[in-house]
Order: C-alpha cells, then sequence, then structure tokens
C-alpha cells in the first residue's frame, strides 16, 4: 500500500462521495428555495388580484355552447360538465387518429418498400412531404383551403346517402327498433363462437399437426351468425337519412368540418412517421431469415406473417409508442381550428371567463400525463408480450 | 492442315434482361399485381400532377395588386409578392428591415468562414456563440449607436420563426446534454431532479407550455417584475425542446461501451474531462440523426406561438388570409408557407445525413 505523501489530497474536500453529497445538498436547497419563492409569489399575486384557489367554479355555469359533444350538454350546464366532454373529445380524436394513422403507416411503410419502382417513390414523395410540414399548417391548410372550399349545403356533393359540404359530411344515422337486443346478443354469440373455433383449431394443431383456417372461418362465423339474428329479428334498424334543404341539411349524421380537419391531418402527418418506423422494422429484419423460411418451403405470405412481422414488430413498438404518445399530445392542436378538445375549452374559453389559470392548466396537464402514462403503460405491456423470450 | 476450333462470339443478352426493357419489366411489370399497382399509380399521378401543375404555373398570375388581378383562374401568386415583406419581418418597420438583413448576412459569412483553413477556428466559434449574438441583439431591437427602438411585438414572420428557431436549438442543445449527463449520474437527488424534469415535459404537449409561459409566468413573479412575452415563450420552448434533447442524448450515452468509462477513469480524467474529452464525442456523433430530429420538430413546433398571439411566418399568413383584397388566396398562402417549412426541414434533415457520413470512422461492420 502506498503512502499519499500530499496531505491535502486527503482533505475532505477531494473525497469525491462528499462532492457529490455537498453538490447534491446545493441543488436541492436551490430547488426548495425556488419553489418556496414562486410559491410564495403565487399566492401574494392571487391575493392581490382577488382570485380564490380551488375548483369549486366547476360547479357554477358554464354559460357557453360547445360544438361538438357527444354527451348532453348545453350552455346552462356546469364547467365540470364542459370539462368532461372537451375530455371525451381529445380521447375519441386521439383514438380514431391512432387506428387511422397506423393503417396509413402499415400501408405507405410497406408501399415504400414495394419491388414497384413507382409505387416505392409516391409513398416516399407522401413521406417526405408531410413530415417536413408542421402539423399547425397542415391542420390550417384542411380546414381553411380545402373543407372551407366545399359548396354550400344546396349543392352538396353525394355518394349514394352521404352529402358532402361546407357544413361537414353527412351520413345515415341507424336507429335501433324494437327487438335489437336480440340482435346484440346474436354478436356476442358469434363472438364467442368464434373464440371457441379458434382455440379448438390450434388445440388440434399442436395434438395433430393439421392447419384450420380459424381466422376466415371465424370471421364467416361472425357475419353470419349476426346476419342471421338481424333476420329473425325482422331487421330492427331504421337509418335517417339527411336532407338537403336550401340553407341546411336536416337529419342523419354528421362530423363537422372540425373534426374532419383535425383527425385528417393529425392521421396522414402521423401517418407519414409511422410509415418509416416500419420500414426501418421490416428492414431490420436479417434476409437470413427470409431465405431460411422459403427454405422450409413456406409461401411468400406466410414467411411476412410468421417470420418477418413477429420480429419486425419487436423493433417497431417501441418508437410507435412515441408516435401514439404524439398523437395524443398533438390532438391539442385542435384548439386552433376550434376543435373543442381539452386545450380549447379548459385553458381557453374556461381560463378566459374564470381567470383560473392555476387550476385550469395544470389541469390539462394532468389529464395529458395520465393520458400519456396510460399509453406507454399499455404498449409496454404489449412490447413485453412480444419481445424475444430468452433462456 | 490443322483445324482451330473458333467460337463463334457471344450472342447479346435478350434484351428482356438488360437495358431499359428489363428495368420496366423488373420493376413495373414483374407480377399481375405489380402491373395493376403501375397503372393505379399512374392514374393517381395523372389525376394529381397536371392539374396542379396547370394552377401552379400555366394558369398563374404573378404580378397585381389585389385578388381582381388575377384572372386567369389558376394560383395568384400576386398575393405573396405584394405579402412578401410581411411574410419575411411580420411589422417590423420597412426602413430598417435592412438591420435583419444586415444580421444574417454576417451569420451567413461567419458560417462560411469555417471552411476557410487560415481562420483560427476557436476565435471564430467564440465570435459565433458570445459576440455575435450580442451585436443581433441590438441590432434587432435597436435604442443603441443611434439605431431606432423597435419593440419586440413588431417582430415577426420568418425573421421571428427563425429566431425562435435558432435560439430554441442553440440554448436547448447545452441544456439537454446536462439533463442526459444528470439522469445517468449516480448521485440520487440531482438524477430524480433530472428524471421529473424530463418526463413531466414530456408528457405534457407544447401548447400547455406555451400557455403557462404566456399565462402562468406572471403569476409566479413578485409584482412589478415581468418580463417581456418573446422571453417567455423562448423560455417555454427550450425547456421543452431540452427535454427531448436529453432523451436524445442518453440513448447515445447508453450506447458507448462500459470499457470507455472505465478508461477514462484509468486515464485519471476526472469526470467532466471524461465526458467531453471521451464519452460524448463519441455519444453525440452516434446520435446525430435523433439530434436532428429533435431540431427539425422544434423548428416545426415554433408554429405553436400563433395560438398564444405571436405572429411568426404562419401567423402573418393566417393574418393576410383575412385581407379583403385578397380573400380566396387561403390555398396560396400555404402552399408558400409549406414549401418554406419543407425546404428548411428537409435541408436539415439531408445535412445530417451528409454530416453522419463525414464523421463515419468506420467502426460499423459491413
Amino acid at each position: 500500500m502506498s503512502e499519499n505523501t500530499n496531505p491535502s489530497n486527503n482533505s475532505l474536500l477531494n473525497d469525491a462521495g462528499t462532492r457529490a453529497m455537498i453538490f447534491q445538498i446545493v441543488l436541492l436547497a436551490m430547488v426548495v428555495f425556488a419553489g418556496y419563492y414562486l410559491f410564495s409569489n403565487l399566492q401574494a399575486n392571487l391575493d392581490n388580484r382577488g382570485i380564490s384557489t380551488g375548483f369549486a367554479f366547476f360547479n357554477e355555469p358554464a354559460g357557453f355552447p360547445i360544438l361538438i359533444h357527444l354527451i348532453e350538454y348545453t350552455e346552462a350546464n356546469t364547467y365540470g360538465r364542459a370539462f368532461v366532454v372537451a375530455l371525451i373529445n381529445t380521447f375519441v380524436i386521439s383514438l380514431l387518429g391512432i387506428i387511422l394513422s397506423t393503417v396509413i403507416g402499415i400501408v405507405m411503410g410497406l408501399a415504400r418498400l414495394s419491388k414497384n419502382w413507382l409505387v416505392a417513390r409516391l409513398a416516399t414523395v407522401y413521406i417526405e412531404t408531410l413530415r417536413n410540414i408542421p402539423l399547425l399548417l397542415q391542420m390550417f391548410f384542411w380546414y381553411f383551403a380545402v373543407l372551407a372550399a366545399l359548396p354550400a349545403p344546396r349543392d352538396s356533393y353525394e355518394f349514394a346517402d352521404f352529402l358532402l359540404n361546407k357544413r361537414g359530411i353527412y351520413s345515415p344515422n341507424p336507429i335501433t327498433q324494437d327487438g335489437f337486443g336480440l340482435v346484440i346478443f346474436g354478436f356476442f354469440l358469434s363472438i364467442a363462437a368464434a373464440v371457441g373455433l379458434i382455440i379448438w383449431a390450434k388445440k388440434r394443431q399442436t395434438r395433430t399437426g393439421l392447419w384450420f383456417p380459424a381466422y376466415w372461418s371465424s370471421l364467416g362465423l361472425i357475419v353470419g351468425i349476426t346476419f342471421l339474428f338481424l333476420a329473425i329479428a325482422g331487421f330492427p334498424i331504421e337509418f335517417d337519412l339527411p336532407q338537403k334543404s336550401r340553407f341546411n341539411v336536416t337529419g342523419g349524421m354528421v362530423l363537422p368540418p372540425e373534426f374532419v380537419a383535425v383527425l385528417v391531418a393529425l392521421s396522414t402527418y402521423t401517418g407519414a412517421f409511422i410509415a418509416e418506423i416500419v420500414r426501418a422494422g421490416i428492414l431490420s429484419v436479417n434476409w437470413g431469415q427470409t431465405e431460411a423460411a422459403r427454405s422450409l418451403g413456406l409461401r411468400d405470405n406466410l414467411t411476412q406473417r410468421l417470420i418477418v412481422l413477429p420480429q419486425a414488430l419487436r423493433v417497431i413498438i417501441p418508437p410507435l409508442t412515441s408516435q401514439y404518445l404524439n398523437l395524443a399530445k398533438n390532438s391539442s392542436l385542435g384548439a386552433a381550428i376550434a376543435y373543442p378538445e381539452l386545450v380549447a375549452v379548459v385553458m381557453g374559453t374556461t381560463l378566459n371567463q374564470t381567470g383560473q389559470a392555476i387550476e385550469t392548466i395544470g389541469l390539462c396537464m394532468l389529464v395529458y400525463g395520465s393520458l400519456s402514462l396510460s399509453i406507454s403503460v399499455f404498449m409496454n405491456w404489449y412490447n413485453n408480450k412480444m419481445s424475444l423470450v430468452e433462456r | 492442315m490443322t483445324i482451330i476450333f473458333k467460337p463463334s462470339p457471344s450472342l447479346p443478352p435478350p434484351v428482356t434482361s438488360v437495358g431499359a426493357v428489363a428495368w420496366v419489366r423488373q420493376n413495373l411489370f414483374s407480377s399481375p399485381l405489380n402491373i395493376f399497382l403501375t397503372f393505379f399509380s399512374a392514374y393517381v399521378i395523372y389525376l394529381l400532377l397536371p392539374p396542379v401543375i396547370q394552377w401552379a404555373f400555366i394558369d398563374a398570375t404573378w404580378e397585381g395588386t389585389s385578388k381582381a388581378s388575377c384572372t386567369a383562374g389558376g394560383a395568384c401568386w400576386a398575393f405573396i409578392a405584394v405579402y412578401f415583406d410581411q411574410f419575411m419581418y411580420g411589422l417590423y418597420p420597412e426602413a430598417e428591415t435592412w438591420r435583419i438583413n444586415l444580421a444574417v448576412i454576417m451569420l451567413v459569412l461567419m458560417v462560411g468562414a469555417f471552411a476557410i483553413k487560415a481562420v483560427n477556428k476557436l476565435y471564430l466559434s467564440i465570435a459565433i456563440i458570445v459576440v455575435y449574438p450580442i451585436v443581433a441583439y441590438f441590432l434587432f431591437a435597436g435604442g443603441v449607436f443611434g439605431l431606432e427602438k423597435v419593440e419586440t411585438s413588431l417582430w415577426g414572420g420568418l425573421f421571428l420563426t427563425v429566431l425562435l428557431g435558432v435560439i430554441g436549438i442553440v440554448a436547448s442543445f447545452p441544456l439537454g446534454i446536462v439533463l442526459a449527463l444528470g439522469r445517468r449520474s449516480e448521485m440520487p437527488i440531482a438524477k430524480s431532479v433530472c428524471v421529473v424534469f424530463i418526463e413531466t415535459i414530456r408528457a405534457v404537449p407544447l401548447i400547455t407550455i406555451l400557455f403557462m409561459a404566456s399565462v402562468m409566468i406572471p403569476l409566479f413573479l413578485p409584482e412589478g417584475l415581468n418580463f417581456n412575452k418573446l422571453l417567455r415563450v423562448l423560455i417555454g420552448i427550450t425547456l421543452f425542446s431540452a427535454a427531448y434533447m436529453a432523451e436524445v442524448v442518453r440513448g447515445g450515452l447508453q450506447a458507448i461501451p462500459k470499457g470507455q468509462y472505465e478508461a477514462a477513469d484509468a486515464m485519471g480524467l476526472t469526470y467532466w474531462q471524461s465526458m467531453i474529452l471521451v464519452i460524448l464525442p463519441q455519444a453525440l456523433k452516434l446520435v446525430i440523426p435523433g439530434i436532428v430530429n429533435s431540431f427539425i420538430a422544434l423548428f416545426k413546433d415554433t408554429t405553436l406561438v400563433y395560438i398564444v398571439g405571436m405572429f411568426d411566418f404562419l401567423g402573418r399568413i393566417q393574418a393576410a388570409n383575412h385581407d379583403s383584397n385578397w380573400l380566396g388566396t387561403t390555398v396560396e398562402g400555404y402552399a408558400f408557407a409549406g414549401f418554406i417549412y419543407w425546404a428548411i426541414c428537409f435541408g436539415m434533415s439531408r445535412y445530417s445525413m451528409a454530416l453522419e457520413r463525414k464523421l463515419e470512422t468506420g467502426h460499423k461492420r459491413n
């Protein structure tokens, strides 16, 4: 053991552990002091302005209309109810956006890998264009340039029973009649039958090695049994068709332009990013895997489904999760074109009317935080399920 | 007499396996599905391309003073021409716009000087990072040396967009590195402070941060002390971007083998020496694509300042769309804005690819 000849090197200040401790204590003190300073300022400011903190305003009538509400809502309802309406709107647009963007992303990602030169070029142009233009600009484009340029209700475009004009997309509204419960019962029955069939097919395959086209036949079961029950109940659905009148459209279901613009912009934009993720995932699977599958005699589509895709998914899922999170957070841009989602209703109108900045902004952050958290928990669970099981 | 075997000259390869014909067969018509896809794509291109060219170039009007002069039925680029200055400089006084131009030219010259061998790179870097921002600030804001004072509320257009983007990028990069190092640190308190900061910011959309910057920050400051809205928004953007940057850098730090850390320690380097001289150069090189992607994301995100009432490039386009002389020119405005944003972002991503190739030191297995 060598002895340290320089006594100053042995001082406490040169000990790594002590220095780390000192640094951390200083850091903690700074954070605590900053927190205390900001908080005391906040209280002084709120007192000066006469703003009372708390969520009492949630029980007061809101007094503003919300264009899109999936649950009952009028101006006489409370701020609390308005918050729930906005929350539902955010969830709906995020969920639909995630589904649509995944479809677009998979199609475009595969198209970019296509052996067909023209298809691959078109997909590349799509991806490189949409990825490099701000989402807000794309939303404005869809809302102010495309949807606003559609004809007035009386000159709507018509496709079958659908109408398209500047007020939105109108579709027939299904209204259930007596006896629809029977159909719902039939639907669940068919799903149970399909699940049973898949389990049976899997067991039989493990036992005998014989393969049964379980997925197609279960799809057939679901459609067939549901239709059968529809027929038995005497087709208990009537459609409320949209009717054009001079200045408006009556009846039917309507997708307002705000909703369409946000959904289209969100899903095409995120779809471009997902396409790149899908492409990278598929390229990451070693070519040897494909060759091995072929030498085992698997056909092309089976090679893709059983060999390439499961391995590609492992690479795809983590970045896909962050794209889904981005989409959910980006749905807040809908506020800029008056889609009544969380930011527009709570941080926009409610904040303006009540002045409760801390509560409204904090609430929004909390909601987005938990939304992000739940998406990432779900995707982590799925990722664990799909990930490589090693010995 | 000897018979010499003379092989007849090789036949040329069949036309179907070389040249243009083969290429077309292989890439466009190799299977029934491919034939269908080719015709389908060709039809899509036929539907989209000719009308767009017709609209944007052939039928376009390039000069005029109001929508009424656009009679050709195509794009009304005269709108862009008339509003060009506003799109570029916002409401910055017209007589003073030379100051912005001068600052931009100075920056371009200084960055360009990096290519010259004789220039001392260290002095140049100091000039760009320390001296230039001060000079640029006084040029933009005025109020000294007889320059007219220009309020930041007048700053706008592409000038404001680039300003937000550049300052955001320059400030968030070092902050992100510090946060990433903090998150990887062995000190529990420093680590948890960084984790909480990064995860909180990443969980919420940028809009909430911008609202916080524009509405909530004044509530947290003592009475009387208040600073400029532009500065508040800039702080918001920088913090937001730094959290994302931290995660990218962390990915790079994790990819560096433990041996490198141990080797740096064994050489007797201090923590900061080993980070700056050994770890970070390798880690950052690995994550160049990720870093540039977050720069691009930040640049696109600057459009959100429009929602909190600042008129950046997109904001000025939106405002110009309401001019009653130019009703019906929304598509032109968006097309122009889209093209500029696209050119900048696409350029950045191409530059990152070139940079990656240049810094490639051949550790990759082929």
